[in-house]
């Protein structure tokens, strides 16, 4: 029997389930990075195409400010006590997930979010991305314990 | 509403896509990422695995984030639409002709995405193989660009750290080796 692998969404400590009144304002936020996804054009095939090419600043620019600006954000918050809960421990799993992550992200040129956003601004071949993410996270969750972590 | 419909620059969509990090941890003390949604929508079909046994009704901000996204685009794309292609480098506007691709596909290339891409098998393989890979990759990782390289490096998470090495490497793989030979296999 493998070790168990951390888990972020544990049973045990499950929070209360939500009213769908406080889902509101999630439902904005959402919306709002959903139209930054298609005006800043991350949503872009190009532009990751571009970034991974090395021939536009675009994509380094928005990452590493957001990053910056991120970052700002949490020292402040962390003097009110908040802070972002950590990542579960492990080596393999980032490495090798992360690169699986970028072999799909270099080919259909779109991370998560961006399909969402492509998905509602109607781009057909975006339905199938996000098929194909669901096959795909659901094989993660059959493969799991077979899988170095 | 002009303009709305204008490319934002980098210095400006930046910092407000890192600004999630704070909202969303103010809001209700959650962490941004966008990938476990997927894993919430599998868990939500009833799967049995026990990966996906868990309250996901409890993680429903993520789902009605992600509703709020697609809401985002529809209205950015199909409300709003920018008039014309992307301002694309001439170095990636040549090479992607070279493979066979116009870069005046508006936001995608038409060549990978439109209907008639999506009803050719091969077009239909190629874009469900690489949203695979994406699933897949992002929940053996953990996260995906959200949750890692803007989340995990905003709060200086080393694991997040090996994770954007990790997605870079493989993009830089699929863009120059494994693109160009599948471009040529779905022609």
């Amino acid at each position: 029997m493998a070790l168990p692998i951390p888990d972020e969404f544990p049973l045990e400590a499950s929070r209360p389930t939500p009213s769908v009144l406080g889902l509101v304002p999630y439902f904005v936020a959402g919306g709002f990075f959903g139209f930054l996804a298609i005006r800043s054009e991350i949503a872009s095939w190009y532009r990751i195409y571009e970034m991974f090419r090395f021939e536009s600043f675009h994509m380094y620019g928005i990452i590493g400010s957001a990053v910056l600006t991120g970052a700002l954000c949490l020292r402040l918050l962390r003097r009110w006590g908040l802070e972002i809960r950590p990542s579960e421990p492990g080596r393999y799993r980032y490495l090798l997930g992360g690169v699986v992550f970028g072999l799909g992200w270099g080919l259909v040129g779109a991370c998560p979010g961006p399909i969402y956003a492509l998905l509602g601004s109607g781009v057909a071949g975006a339905g199938v991305v996000f098929l194909g993410a669901l096959l795909g996270t659901y094989a993660y969750g059959w493969l799991q314990r077979r899988l170095p972590h | 509403m002009e303009a709305l419909k204008q490319p934002w620059p980098w210095y400006l969509a930046g910092p407000l896509i890192g600004l999630f990090v704070p909202l969303l941890l103010v809001l209700g003390n959650r962490r941004f990422g966008i990938s476990s949604s997927l894993r919430h929508l599998c868990a939500a079909m009833g799967s049995r695995l026990p990966f996906f046994r868990y309250n996901w009704r409890a993680e429903a901000w993520n789902l009605a984030f992600v509703l709020g996204i697609a809401a985002g685009g529809f209205a950015a794309g199909v409300l709003l639409p920018h008039p014309g292609p992307l301002e694309l480098s001439p170095q990636t506007a040549a090479a992607l002709r070279q493979m066979g691709l116009s870069p005046e596909g508006g936001l995608v290339p038409q060549e990978l995405f439109s209907w008639q891409a999506v009803l050719s098998w091969k077009g239909f393989v190629f874009l469900l193989l690489g949203g695979f890979l994406v699933g897949f990759g992002a929940r053996w990782a953990g996260g995906c660009t959200s949750g890692h390289a803007i989340s995990g490096l905003s709060a200086f998470q080393p694991p997040s750290l090996l994770a954007t090495l990790g997605f870079f490497l493989g993009g830089l793989l699929a863009a120059h080796l494994i693109l160009p030979w599948a471009l040529q296999a779905l022609r």
